[in-house]
C-alpha cells in the first residue's frame, strides 16, 4: 500500500487497467500532451501512445459520440469531460443513444463506456467549474454512476467502471483531488460497483452522502455529543439499499447531504427509499442538507453555499431532539 | 497532409435524359451489377409504397417516406464492401433489405414491435436513428476505431440537409478530418427539413462547400442518378481506403412525398413542382436508362416487381402473426448487469 492523493489514485487505476486490456483507450482534451489539466492522465501518452491517449478536439458531445461509435468498433473508450460543467453538450449522445442503444438492438451490443469527471465546488474556481451534476447523469437510464469519496475507492471505482459491461459515469471530487491522502492498494484493486461503506460507525443517527460531502459528515459526527454513523454512498446507481437501509435501520434516524441544488437532486432519491422503505424504524422525519436552488455562486461566495459541517451538526440535533 | 480543394460545384451525372444529354458509364459495372442496381431500388421503392398503404390501413405507425430517394440509398449501399458498416437516419429504415434483412424486421420496427430490433453486427448496420445527427460521431468513431485496429472498413453515414445545421453533424465532421476516419458523410439533401427549405436552412449555397472548412473534399451529386451516387460513393470509398480520410458527398434530390405519413406538405410545397420532380423520378429514370443499354427487359422488370411484391406480402404476414411482444423486453436489455430496483416502479 502506498499514500496517494485522490487524482494520483485516478492516474494509477488507468495505468494499470491499460496494461491490462489493450482495448482501453483513454479520451478528451488535453489528456495527452498535458496529461489532463489535473494531471489525472499524466504518462499514459508516452507509455501507451497517443491513439490509446488522445488528445480530441474541443467538442463534448463529439467525444462521447464518437466513444459510441469506437465502442462498436471493439473499443472500450474512458472519456473525461475536463469539468463537470463542461460536460453538458455530452448530454445529448448520453440521453440519446448511450443509455439506450444496448437497450434498442435487444442486448446484441455492448457499450462498454466509461465517463470521468471532476465534480463540485471548494476550489474557488472560475464560474462553471464547480457545478454537482450527477442528477441528471442518474437520471438517465442504462447508465451507472459512482462518485468516490477516497483515493483508494477513486481507483477501485474507476477499474469497475472500466471493466463493466454497462456505460458507467465517475464523478472525482475535485476538492479532494489533492488531499487528503490514503493508503491505495498497488496494482489492480476493484471496488465492486452498488456496494456502499460505513465510513464512521455509529449508534443514534446516520448522515449519508457521497464524494466530498462524506468529509463533511465526518467533521460533523465530530461535532455531536451523539454518536453519528456516517454512509458512503459510493454507488448511486446501483445503489447498495440494504446498507443504507441497515444503517437507518439501526440509529432510527436519518439525515441527507448533497452538495447539487436541492430540488429533485440524488439525496431526493435517497430520502424517498428511506421513507417508502424504512418508515417504521424513523423515530423522527429525515432531513436534508443540500445546495440551493440557485447557480453556483462565483467563488468568493462558494462556501455560503458548500453545506458545512455545522449546517449538518445542526440537522443532525434537530432530528435527534425531534 | 494533402491539398483539400473547394468542393465540387458541378453537380455529377451518369444518366442522360434519353435527348440532348447522353448517358455515360460506370466503369466496373457490368450488367449483372446495373440489374443488382435495379432490383435493390425497385425493392426499395416496393417497400417504400406497401409501407403507405400499411399506414392507411392501420397496420404500421408513423412511418418516414422515402419514395424518390431510392437511387441514393441504393447507390451507395451497393458501393459498400461487405465489411462496410451503414449508419442510417429514419430515412434509411429500409437499407437493411439490402444486406439480407427480411422486410418483416424492418415492418415490425414501423410497428413499435422490438422483433424490429437487429444486431448491428450481423448487418453492419446500425440502428435506426430518431434524433438528426446524433448518429454521424458513431459513424465516425466506428471508422476511426477501424482504422487503429488496423481493418480495412470504412463507414457510411446518411443525414439530410437539416442535419448540417446540427451540432452533431459539426462536431462529427470535424473529429472525421482530424482522426482521419475513413467515413463517408453523405448528405440526401431533399431541399426539406419537414417544412422548412434549405433556403431557411442555410445562407450556404452548396452543402458541399461545408466540406472545405473541415479539410475534407466535397462533392455534389444528382441523387435521382443511381449511377452517379454509386460511383462518388466508390471514389470516396476508395479515398477512404487508401488513408485519406473522409469525404462529404451532397446528393441532390426533391422531397415530393410526405415527410412522414403524419405530415400535410400541402401546407408548405410547391404543388407544380413536385408534379415535375415526379415525372422525374429516379426508378424511372433509371428503367428508362437500362431500356436504352438493352439490358432491361418487360419481363426482368416485372420479375423485380412480383419478387419485390412477394417479399413485402410475406414480410407483413409474418409480422402481423408476431405474438404481441413479451413484457419482459422492457427490462432485458437495458443494461447487461442491472441494478436490483429495475423492476420497482
Amino acid at each position: 500500500m502506498a499514500e496517494k492523493t485522490l487524482v494520483d489514485a485516478v492516474n494509477d487505476a488507468l495505468h494499470v487497467e491499460m496494461e491490462r486490456d489493450a482495448t482501453i483507450m483513454v479520451m478528451g482534451e488535453d489528456v495527452g500532451r498535458a496529461g489532463g489539466v489535473f494531471r489525472a492522465t499524466a504518462g499514459l501518452r508516452d507509455r501507451f501512445g497517443a491513439d490509446r491517449c488522445v488528445d480530441t478536439p474541443l467538442a463534448e458531445a463529439g467525444i462521447l459520440g464518437t466513444a459510441v461509435g469506437l465502442a462498436m468498433a471493439g473499443w472500450r473508450p474512458v472519456c473525461e469531460m475536463q469539468y463537470e460543467s463542461f460536460s453538458y453538450p455530452c448530454l445529448d449522445q448520453l440521453i440519446t443513444h448511450v443509455g439506450r442503444y444496448r437497450w434498442r438492438t435487444g442486448g446484441a451490443m455492448e457499450f462498454p463506456l466509461t465517463i470521468r469527471m471532476p465534480t463540485g465546488g471548494g476550489v474557488r474556481a472560475p464560474e462553471l467549474h464547480e457545478d454537482s451534476p450527477e442528477a441528471y447523469y442518474v437520471h438517465t437510464p442504462g447508465v451507472k454512476v459512482a462518485i468516490p469519496s477516497t483515493p483508494a475507492d477513486a481507483k477501485g471505482l474507476l477499474a469497475a467502471a472500466i471493466r463493466d459491461p454497462d456505460p458507467v459515469v465517475v464523478m472525482e471530487p475535485k476538492v479532494l483531488y489533492r488531499s487528503p491522502r490514503g493508503e491505495v492498494p498497488e496494482g489492480e484493486h476493484v471496488v465492486p460497483l452498488g456496494r456502499a461503506r460505513i465510513a464512521r460507525e455509529g449508534a443514534d443517527v446516520t448522515l449519508v452522502a457521497y464524494g466530498a460531502m462524506v468529509h463533511t459528515c465526518l467533521e460533523a459526527a465530530e461535532l455531536l455529543d451523539a454518536s453519528a454513523e456516517v454512509v458512503d454512498i459510493r454507488t448511486l446507481k446501483p445503489l447498495d439499499e440494504e446498507t443504507l437501509l441497515g444503517s437507518v435501520a439501526k440509529t432510527g434516524r436519518a439525515v441527507v447531504v448533497q452538495e447539487a441544488p436541492r430540488v429533485a437532486g440524488f439525496g431526493a432519491e435517497l430520502v424517498a427509499v428511506i421513507a417508502e422503505k424504512a418508515i417504521l424504524d424513523l423515530q423522527g422525519p429525515i432531513v436534508r442538507v443540500t445546495g440551493y436552488d440557485v447557480p453556483f455562486p462565483y467563488w468568493s461566495l462558494e462556501h455560503e453555499y458548500v453545506p458545512t459541517s455545522e449546517r449538518v451538526a445542526a440537522a443532525a440535533r434537530k432530528v435527534l431532539d425531534y | 497532409m494533402a491539398q483539400v480543394l473547394p468542393a465540387e460545384h458541378d453537380v455529377r451525372r451518369i444518366i442522360g435524359d434519353g435527348d440532348g444529354v447522353a448517358d455515360g458509364e460506370v466503369e466496373g459495372l457490368d450488367d449483372a451489377a446495373l440489374l443488382d442496381l435495379y432490383r435493390a431500388m425497385v425493392l426499395l421503392r416496393t417497400y417504400d409504397e406497401r409501407s403507405v398503404v400499411y399506414h392507411s390501413q392501420g397496420r404500421v405507425g408513423t412511418y418516414a417516406i422515402f419514395w424518390g430517394h431510392e437511387a441514393i440509398q441504393a447507390g451507395s449501399a451497393l458501393a459498400l464492401a461487405d465489411e462496410d458498416w451503414i449508419f442510417p437516419s429514419y430515412r434509411e429504415s429500409a437499407i437493411g433489405l439490402l444486406r439480407g434483412m427480411t422486410p418483416e424486421t424492418v415492418l415490425s420496427w414501423w410497428r413499435g414491435h422490438p422483433a424490429g430490433w437487429w444486431n448491428p453486427r450481423e448487418f453492419r448496420i446500425a440502428s435506426i436513428t430518431v434524433p438528426i445527427a446524433t448518429h454521424v460521431p458513431h459513424a465516425v468513431g466506428y471508422a476511426w476505431g477501424a482504422r487503429l485496429k488496423g481493418e480495412s472498413a470504412c463507414a457510411l453515414v446518411y443525414f439530410g440537409d437539416g442535419a448540417t445545421s446540427e451540432g452533431a453533424f459539426h462536431e462529427g465532421a470535424n473529429f472525421a478530418a482530424v482522426m482521419r476516419a475513413p467515413v463517408v458523410l453523405l448528405c440526401n439533401n431533399n431541399q426539406w427539413a419537414i417544412s422548412t427549405p434549405l433556403s431557411a436552412q442555410t445562407r450556404a449555397e452548396f452543402l458541399a462547400d461545408k466540406a472545405a472548412g473541415y479539410g475534407m473534399p466535397g462533392v455534389r451529386v444528382d441523387g435521382g442518378d443511381v449511377l452517379a451516387v454509386y460511383q462518388a460513393t466508390s471514389e470516396a470509398l476508395a479515398r477512404a481506403r487508401a488513408g485519406h480520410g473522409p469525404t462529404f458527398v451532397e446528393a441532390l434530390t426533391y422531397r415530393c412525398a410526405p415527410h412522414v405519413t403524419a405530415d400535410d406538405p400541402t401546407a408548405y410545397w410547391d404543388a407544380q413542382r413536385v408534379e415535375r420532380e415526379r415525372e422525374n423520378e429516379c426508378l424511372g429514370r433509371y428503367d428508362r436508362y437500362l431500356r436504352r443499354l438493352g439490358v432491361l427487359s418487360d419481363e426482368l422488370a416485372e420479375d423485380a416487381r412480383d419478387d419485390a411484391l412477394e417479399r413485402m406480402k410475406s414480410g407483413i404476414a409474418a409480422a402481423e402473426a408476431l405474438p404481441p411482444p413479451d413484457p419482459e423486453v422492457v427490462f432485458a436489455s437495458a443494461y447487461v448487469d442491472p441494478p436490483p430496483t429495475l423492476r420497482e416502479g
